[in-house]
């Protein structure tokens, strides 16, 4: 294995320096090595609990740190217990789904068309949405959740605490992700094609349209991809502007009876939602792939994780 | 030319996004204030918020600054015990992600991709999944205590999960280095590798060259990574719920929590949140500020 980034400059230097050469090889070999030990060893400590988290959610017996063999019964047909008997987990999915889908669809659009706008439109006031569109992105969720709460609490909004409330919590804190995403990738399409497309006769609205948007397609997936994947994570402002069971989601679900003695079924109900945000992510880099197949990007695993 | 329409689209684009902010970020945080600022209704203990900013009372706020300065002091330990946790995970985020991010930027070769995308995958497990991960393991008869007691042969029982701060502290840790890891990756990438190079031709040793060239380099991604975990960690309240349970080991957000959760302690809660805010304001600023910079400067 070369440790050298660059193999030509490796080839050089071994033509220039061959004593000096060997020496940095032998230490930065060393070197390498004990940093590629640490971080196999932060991976194991980062992926294996997770691991074992999924693994006994097929465990046959109830506990969930003693193995008793292979079995499905905490998905399937466990009388009491199982995720599709139990109506409060199956609830607690349907609901989680639900909101992640509906935010995602109401914050992307939203975030894109600000974008847009603080692109071009220059002045104090899209100056200070911009700066509040980034406040909302490191304030603690606490904060926002705490502020929603006590709006719908204390002033007479037309909606109540429950599933409009914690989307409208969830778009708030998620916004600034389409927002800095696709306010990155206008800055490096140059307003040029939009001049084209102007010139060749097309309306400004018909220029974002047919140009703009279909080159801004990947920060969008991106983006749709992060709110998503992260609404399905929400705790925070879920559980601050919920209602009642009906409005419980996974993540509440764990928080209340993870420290109970719950049964696998509470991993099964995990593995679940960790095999959707899964799926999402593979769903969207496949697009991904296909999108900059035919752009003609040369694109590979790390690009698009770096786009994440 | 600009004719008219187009003049006008850009601020009609961006107006549902600046109504969004202003009706469901700015209104809710001026809420928290009249309701901070506000009186308790003395018969029903429920919160009366003062709407008018001339009509702000300071009441709830001396209450929670009592209880933090005053002589029956209980705000101030779980607000002492957070700032240490928080220091302490963040040296210790900083401590793992610094070697595992220098590796994947430099030496991982063509395992990178892989590496990147394992490195990531945190973000897509729920919070709440892998703390449960750590109570599964951490149980009395769990996996951990398993493999130090050798299989229970040391008659040795550990009590990870009720009121020990080394598990609290540990979950932070876990929780949160990979909002440490990311930002550190992105700097350390963007060193070339022949400037290193460059300081080991001048006759720079390892230490030298990472005291000189690395360190000092990597500095915007340490800071962006410290303010990405610190801010959250100032008003995390369900680590210390999930691993602990317990007050000796609460935290801000613990009491901003149990506030919440209390009939009439709105506006304590309120008054604490706001405390939190004000101190977190000028780091929040900043941050918010050099990415507006350095947006304006690529």
């Amino acid at each position: 294995m070369t440790v050298s980034p660059a193999p030509a400059e490796a080839l050089l230097e071994e033509a220039q320096e061959p004593r000096r050469q060997r020496v940095s090889r032998g230490t930065s070999g060393a070197r390498a090595h004990g940093l590629a030990a640490i971080t196999a060893v932060y991976l194991l400590w980062s992926l294996v609990p997770v691991a074992v988290v999924v693994l006994f959610s097929f465990n046959a017996g109830r506990s969930r740190s003693t193995w008793q063999g292979f079995s499905l019964r905490w998905y399937t047909w466990d009388p009491d217990g199982s995720v599709i008997n139990d109506e409060s987990i199956r609830n607690a999915l349907t609901h989680t789904v639900l909101l992640a889908v509906i935010a995602t669809a109401i914050t992307v659009p939203l975030g894109v068309l600000f974008a847009l706008a603080l692109d071009r439109w220059r002045g104090r006031l899209p100056a200070g949405a911009n700066f509040l569109a980034l406040i909302t992105f490191v304030i603690p969720e606490i904060a926002l959740a705490i502020g929603l709460l006590f709006m719908v609490t204390y002033l007479a909004t037309p909606f109540g605490l429950g599933t409009t409330a914690q989307i409208i919590g969830l778009v708030t804190f998620q916004l600034a992700y389409p927002i800095v995403i696709c306010r990155a990738r206008l800055l490096t399409i140059s307003a040029h094609y939009e001049e084209a497309a102007r010139d060749l006769g097309a309306t400004a609205l018909g220029a974002v349209r047919r140009v703009i948007l279909p080159m801004l397609f990947p920060a969008i997936l991106v983006s749709a991809i992060l709110v998503f994947a992260d609404v399905l994570d929400n705790f925070v402002i879920v559980r601050y502007l919920s209602s009642d069971a009906s409005t419980e989601t996974t993540s509440m679900r764990i928080y209340q009876v993870a420290r109970a003695a719950p049964t696998p079924a509470l991993n099964a109900m995990a593995t679940i939602i960790l095999v959707v945000s899964t799926l999402v992510i593979v769903v969207g880099w496949l697009l991904y792939r296909s999108w900059s197949k035919r752009q003609g990007d040369s694109t590979n695993l790390s690009s698009f994780a770096g786009n994440l | 030319m600009p004719d008219r329409t187009s003049r006008f689209i850009w601020p009609i684009l961006g107006l549902p996004g600046m109504v969004w902010i202003a009706l469901f970020f700015l209104v809710p945080l001026y809420v928290v204030f009249c309701v901070t600022f506000g009186t308790v209704d003395p018969i029903f203990r429920s919160p009366v918020p003062a709407w008018n900013p001339l009509e702000w009372r300071f009441e709830q706020v001396l209450v929670v600054w009592d209880r933090l300065v005053g002589p029956n002091n209980f705000y101030l330990p779980p607000v002492l015990r957070t700032l240490l946790y928080v220091v302490v995970a963040v040296v210790a985020c900083m401590i793992i992600a610094f070697p595992v991010a220098y590796f994947t930027a430099r030496y991982a070769g063509q395992h990178r991709a892989l590496i990147l995308a394992l490195l990531v995958a945190p973000f897509w497990i729920s919070y709440m999944m892998r703390m449960l991960a750590w109570i599964n393991l951490l149980q009395p008869d769990g996996l951990v205590n398993f493999m130090i007691t050798l299989g229970g042969i040391i008659p040795l029982n550990v009590n990870w999960l009720s009121g020990n701060p080394f598990t609290v502290v540990m979950g932070l840790i876990y929780g949160y280095v990979p909002y440490m890891l990311l930002p550190l990756f992105a700097a350390l990438d963007r060193i070339s590798p022949s400037l290193i190079e460059a300081g080991r031709d001048l006759g720079a040793s390892g230490f030298e060259l990472f005291r000189r060239v690395i360190l000092p380099m990597s500095v915007p991604g340490i800071v962006a990574g410290t303010l990405l975990i610190a801010l959250p960690m100032m008003g995390d309240y369900f680590t210390s719920d999930m691993l602990s349970k317990s007050p000796s080991t609460s935290m801000i957000g613990n009491l901003i929590n149990l506030s919440i959760g209390t009939p009439g302690q709105s506006g304590q809660a309120g008054a604490l949140l706001i405390l939190v805010l004000l101190v977190l304001l000028a780091p929040m600023i900043w941050y918010t500020r050099s990415n507006v910079k350095s947006e304006v400067r690529s």
